[in-house]
């Protein structure tokens, strides 16, 4: 019985430490996201506007984020480009 | 001074209500004048869980709109001295609650000679749970071990830090304490739910105190007594350290590891 609950132990001890990394991912992103400025989410769509007119693209695959790297405000945009075959 | 606390967690049903009900009854065991307002309008629980259902006439919808003064609406508690309760309205939609409205309540309390003026706040992170947690001058985070109400209670931070009237005044922040309630320290143990550290790592605020998981609560809920008041019970003894933290006191904190039960007491099923 004790070796059973021994190895139950091992196995369950992983959920309470999945949880623990899953959120510290989630939250990190969460608070870059509620910081950001307001004019973020509007001026994504007109940069969308803009490919749009030349590349058919998918609205959702548009990544947009403005992060601090080494004390430097860096406006990220991240768009990925669909098979040429449609 | 008075002093403004709110009782928020963004998730709801974690035990905003049952906290607001006992730390409001403890406080005033300790001799202050504490009033509980309920921002839970269209749902209204406190009264129930405070017992004072049937003395409900006016509410706290009334006094916002002029219908009913401070004084018509406050229901003072008959176990605590210094104990008032402002019930919220069962029949009026969310909106009828006013900044304005809010803000000359809360006033009035402090005039009347109010130490501390409580506000239990609704679930979510909209307006309703916004104006609960607008006047703060400290809140109670009220957190279940558990992944979504973790993330709640972070955004509910966040906008603590930034839709509050101290952060839209660039006054000193709203000061935040975490209470971690629904405990379980034998699931802790087993790995299967987040500890106190874990909590307290990710939210990155500190703790005020742990409430155990407790069949108490629902009795007390029951009977309509706030749980604090049923001194035998691990949950009372956790609402009576985090009140005497909450008023500067230094004291460990309890109930997080699994009791060890004599074979008698299994036995028997005693809690
Ligand atoms: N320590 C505890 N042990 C066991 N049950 C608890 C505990 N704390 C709260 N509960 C139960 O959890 C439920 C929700 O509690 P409560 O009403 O206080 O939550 P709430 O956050 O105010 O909910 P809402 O968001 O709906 O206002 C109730 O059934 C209550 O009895
Ligand atoms: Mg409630």
């Amino acid at each position: 019985m004790a070796l059973l609950d021994y190895l139950l132990g091992q196995r369950k001890k992983k959920s309470a430490h999945l949880a623990k990394d899953r959120l510290q991912i989630l939250l990190a992103h969460e608070r870059t996201e509620a910081k950001a400025p307001d004019y973020l989410p509007k001026m994504r769509d007109e940069i969308l506007q803009v490919i749009a007119k030349y590349v058919d693209i998918d609205q959702e695959q548009l990544k947009i984020s403005i992060d601090e790297e080494n004390g430097f405000e860096v406006l990220e945009l991240n768009l990925v480009l669909p098979d040429e075959k449609r | 001074m008075s002093k403004v606390i709110v009782v928020t967690s963004g998730k709801g049903g974690v035990g905003k209500t049952t906290t607001s009900a006992s730390f409001s009854t403890a406080l005033a065991m300790k001799g202050h004048k504490v009033a509980v307002i309920d921002f839970d309008v269209g749902l209204r629980n406190l009264d129930l869980i405070m017992g004072v259902e049937r003395r409900v006439v006016y509410d706290f919808v009334n006094v916002v709109q002029g219908e009913a003064s401070l004084k018509q609406a406050l229901i003072k508690d008959k176990r605590i001295e210094g104990l008032y309760i402002l019930a919220a309205s069962q029949t009026r939609d969310k909106d009828a609650l006013t900044l304005e409205g809010v803000e000359k309540v809360i006033n009035d309390l402090k005039a009347d000679g109010f130490d501390y003026i409580i506000c239990d706040s609704p679930a979510g992170i909209e307006k309703g749970a916004q104006l609960a947690l607008y006047f703060a001058d400290e809140a109670i985070v009220v957190t279940n071990p558990e992944v979504s109400s973790v993330r709640d209670s972070d955004r509910i931070l966040g906008i603590l830090q930034a839709k509050s009237r101290r952060a839209e005044m660039g006054e000193d922040p709203v000061v935040e304490h975490l209470v971690l309630t629904r405990y379980n320290p034998t699931r802790v143990t087993a790995g299967e739910m987040l500890s106190k550290d874990d909590v307290v790592d990710l939210l990155s605020i500190k703790l005020l105190g742990v409430v155990p998981e407790s069949q108490e609560v629902l009795n007390a809920s029951n009977s309509g007594e706030p749980v604090v008041l049923n001194h035998d019970s691990d949950a009372a003894q956790a609402y009576v350290d985090i009140v005497e933290r909450f008023l500067g006191a230094d004291k460990e904190h309890r109930f997080l590891t699994e009791e060890k039960k004599g074979w008698l007491n299994k036995l028997f099923g005693k809690k």
